[in-house]
Order: structure tokens, then sequence, then C-alpha cells
């Protein structure tokens, strides 16, 4: 029972960064490789930053902050430098790595015995992982609804349409540059922000705890659309976080399977090409009207 | 005849080394004017176009704007005062946003997008359905409809009214019925025409539809080779028929 209630735990947490990066991949339509340098870069920023004695809120926020620079900078390299999205982003990526190192001044610093979000009095009464799954949804409940917000302004609508179909939104005034970089910085931040509170869930921060990061976003991205189809947009940010602890719980039952917890790159990877290819294989395969003929009465 | 809206002096656009698509090209355009233009593949239209919404740099010449030039402006902050419509329908809408959310984000040109509610209200919606009806093909039914689900017809429609949205002191329409069949063509022509007229909107129309060009507008202009080789309005245009139009296509 209790590890099915971390993993929903971490889904709930994790789920930060898949709605962080659905602001990129679904809404303005491009694959952000930044995320796997911001994450590491909140985490390390508010890590440092608690081992130093500061409030752990105010490192949290700290870390939202220079997610959301790095944000700028890959925002900058592509519409003002003209570099290719994708190249732009791994440039940010890999030049986080350095200024991790900087940051943290190691590869790897623990919060033994720091205070953290975790480390309120009342969390610590609460049953094993019922902090993390407590903590998750509020602060995923606060993100989705401002963001819910957000993209219903005359802003949010802009950031929309730039996305959706640049050359109108230019022709209506719409400066489609600042849209992009806007997206990229709050996406950015969001992330960072996640990477601090996950680093704090866990009690350290690692240098390579980015690897993989933009695998596990888009699995629970996927899993959401796959597993709930047509949706508002609204609908979609919540279906991205059911995905997420969906993703969780896929990972559990494999792990259950025998799996080790090296093999969790290679999991995810699977799990995302899968839930990615499903659309495909039930087309395919003509599972759904296998389905409907196998529940309809007889003729 | 009072002071031009817009006036193009000497404008010259070069791509490439020195191959000039418009060839030291003069137009005054004064308001009201609703002037088709006509010319053969490569003539210049939709260079034109583009080097007077700004999404195309002029090498050497003048943009005026009430005197002022806006050569150098960008083509987001010409936007403030030209709307467009262009000929394919996927270009002018936002596919995944409904047709009243598009209206809606047409109606914030030239104003600054803030940080607060986009203000779909229930007036608004009825305001919609209202000005959408006047175009005649059951947009007005389809306001909660991803743009992305109508027909093209219905796209082209919608780009218009975008377009007139907020008026603009210039309408660029680009072969927007080009792409239509002959019967919703037609149809978006008249609306066209309608709204131009009733509006006293000033508009430049790219036409390949010779009739059209005749029977629309109070100006036509024809280019050839880069160059403005006729401009007629009025009476002069009206006595004008298509074999005369045709002596001039000849590249």
């Amino acid at each position: 029972m209790s590890i099915i209630v971390s993993s929903i735990g971490q889904g709930l947490l994790w789920a930060v960064l898949g709605v962080a990066l659905f602001l990129t991949f679904r809404i303005l339509n491009f694959p952000d490789m930044t995320v796997e340098g911001s994450f590491p870069l909140g985490a390390a920023t508010a890590v440092a930053m608690i081992a130093h004695g500061v409030n752990p809120y105010l490192a949290t926020i700290s870390a939202f902050i220079v997610g959301a620079i790095a944000g700028l900078i890959t925002g900058l390299l592509y519409t003002k430098g003209k570099i290719p999205i994708l190249l732009a982003g791994i440039l940010v990526m890999t030049a986080s790595l350095s200024i991790n190192l900087r940051i943290m001044g190691s590869a790897n610093i623990s919060l033994l015995n720091q205070k953290s979000l975790f480390s309120a009095a009342f969390l610590r009464h609460l049953p094993k992982y019922f902090d993390s799954v407590l903590v998750g949804s509020v602060i995923i409940a606060i993100i989705t609804i401002a963001l819910i917000f957000f993209l219903q302004t005359e802003l949010g609508q802009a950031f929309i349409a730039t996305g959706d179909n640049p050359n109108m939104a230019q022709s209506i005034g719409i400066k489609t540059d600042r849209m992009t970089i806007m997206g990229l910085m709050l996406s950015n931040g969001l992330i960072a922000f996640g990477g601090a509170v996950i680093a704090q869930n866990n009690g350290y921060a690692d240098i390579n705890m980015g690897i993989g990061i933009i695998v596990i976003a888009l699995a629970s991205i996927i899993i959401g659309e796959v597993v709930f189809g047509e949706l508002t947009l609204n609908e979609r940010l919540v279906a991205v976080i059911v995905g997420s602890i969906l993703y969780r719980l896929v990972l559990l039952a494999v792990l259950q399977l025998g799996f080790s917890t090296n093999d969790l790159n290679l999991i995810s990877a699977f799990v995302l090409a899968l839930a990615m290819m499903l659309p495909q294989i039930r087309h395919a395969l003509k599972l759904d009207t296998m389905l409907k003929k196998g529940v309809a009465p007889h003729d | 005849m009072t002071e031009p809206v817009f006036s193009l002096k000497n404008v010259v656009v070069t791509v490439g080394e020195n191959t000039e698509i418009l060839k030291s090209l003069n137009l005054d355009i004064f308001d009201g004017d609703f002037i088709t233009v006509l010319g053969t593949n490569g003539a210049g239209k939709s260079t034109l176009f583009n080097a007077i919404a700004g999404n195309l740099p002029i090498s050497t010449g003048q943009i005026l704007h009430h005197n002022h030039n806006i050569a150098n402006e960008s083509a987001v902050t010409r936007t403030n005062y030209i709307a467009r419509v262009f000929q394919d329908p996927k270009m002018g809408t936002a596919p995944r946003m409904t047709v009243a959310e598009n209206l809606l984000l047409a109606e914030k040109r030239g104003a600054k997008r803030r940080l607060r509610s986009r203000g779909l209200t229930k007036e608004k919606l009825n305001e919609y359905a209202t000005i959408t009806k006047t175009m005649g093909n059951n947009l007005d039914t389809r306001l909660q409809t991803a743009t992305g689900d109508l027909s093209g017809g219905q796209r082209q429609a919608l780009s218009f009214l975008m377009a007139t949205r907020v008026k603009p002191e210039l309408l660029l329409l680009d072969e927007h019925t080009a792409a239509l069949d002959p019967k919703t063509s037609e149809q978006l022509m008249l609306a066209t025409n309608q709204q131009v007229t009733e509006n006293h909107l000033t508009a430049l129309m790219i036409t390949h539809n010779l009739a059209d060009a005749l029977e629309y507008g109070n100006r036509l202009i024809i280019l050839n080779a880069g160059q403005i080789v006729l401009d007629v309005r009025g009476e002069d245009k009206d006595m004008l028929t298509e074999e005369q139009i045709l002596k001039y296509f000849i590249a």
C-alpha cells in the first residue's frame, strides 16, 4: 500500500514538469530541451541556498527565477539569434551543467538535517509518503489553477495564438517573439521550481538529476492524451497530472516485475515510445472495433 | 482629392544580387479607395503587398502613411493600421481556437494585450452571431467550433471579419477568394464588397478574376514587371473591358 501512496506522491510532484512542458511542447508546438538543464538548475539553486541557511520557501521561489532566466536565454537564442529551437535548448542545457557545478560546488549536496518544504511539523505527523501527496497536491493545484486563469486572459490568448498560427498572430499585431520568450521563461521557471521541490523531497541535489527529465515530462503529457483523447485546453492540463500519476504507477509495476532502478531511463523511454505509438497500434489492429464487437449484443 | 492615406514613392524591392521585383513604383492610396490589383504571375503584386505590410524590406524609396515614412517600421507595428487577408484559408486563423476566440483576438489588434480576463461574455457572443450572420455561410452557428474544423469558405469569411473587426486604415486582400469554389468565392466577394462599401474601408484587392476586377472597386491598377502600367478610376474604370485589360498582360 505505502509504495502506491509513494507513487501517487511522486506523480503529483513530477506533474509540475508535465504541466510546465505542456506550455512549450503543446501550446508553442516545439520541443524545448532546456528543461534538462533548468530542472537540475532549480534543484541546485534551492538546495545550495537552503544549505547556506536560506528559508526553504525563498529558496524554492529563487529556483523559479533562475529557471526563468535559463528559459530567457533559450528564447533569445531562438528568436533573436535565429538558432533552431532544438539546438538553442541543447546549448543552454549544456551550459547549465557548468553553472550547476558552480552553484553546488560539488556534484552532490545533501540536505541532511536542513529545513525544507517537507519539514513542517504537521507533515511529519502524517503516515509515510503522505507528505509528498499533500505537498504535491497543493503545489500542482495552485499551478494548474493559475495557468488556467492565465490562459484565459488577453495575454494568455495571444500566447496560445502564437503557438497555433504565428503568421496569423503577427498579422493581428501579436509580438510572437515576446510570447515565445515568455512561454519559455514560464515553462523553465516552473521546471526549475519542480526541480527544487523534488530535490527537497529526495533530500539532495545531484548534478546528473536532469538526465531523462524531458522524457518523463513528455510521458505524462502523452499518457494523459492517450487515456483521455479529445479534451478542452483546461481539461488537458488536468489530464497531464493524471498522466503523471499513471506513469509512476506503470513504473512501479515494472519495478515489481524485477527490473532494477538502474533500468529506469530505459523503461521511461520505452513507456513513452509505447504511449506515442499506441494510437497507431490501436488503429492497425482495429482494437476499437474489436472491443466494440466484444461488448455488443449478438445479432 | 485630398492628401493620400498611403503613398509609395519610388519604391524598389530587390531580391538576390540585383533582381528588381518592384521598379521605382509610385502609388497614392486615398481614403475610401477600393483598388483592384491585376497582373500576371511574377508582376510583383504579392511583393507590393509584402512591402506595404512590412513583410519584405524595400531597397530604396519611401512608404508614407499620412506623410510619415513607415519603411522602417516592423510588420507587427504596421498591423496597428494595416490588416490583411491571405489567399490560403490556413493562414488567417488559429486552427485550435474557436471562431469566437479568433474574433476576440482580432478585436485587440492595435491594443495592448494585458493580463486581464479576455472577456468572452454572452453579449460578445451575441454580437459575433450578428456579424458572422452577414457572411451568409452558417458561420454564426459555429462560433464555438475550432476553426480547424471549418470549411475553407467559412475560414476565409472569418479571416475577413477578423481583418475588419478593428477598422484598418488599409485592408490588403491577397486573392482572398481564389482558393474557394466558384459559388463560395462569389458569396465572399459579395460580402466583401458590401462591407467595404458600407464601412467606407480603404482596400487593395489582388485578383485573377477579370470580371471581379471590373465589377468591384472604384479604381483598378495593373502591374507588369514591377511597375504600374495602368491606373484608372471612376468612369474610366467603368468603360474598361476585359479585352483592353488583357493587352496589358504581355510580359
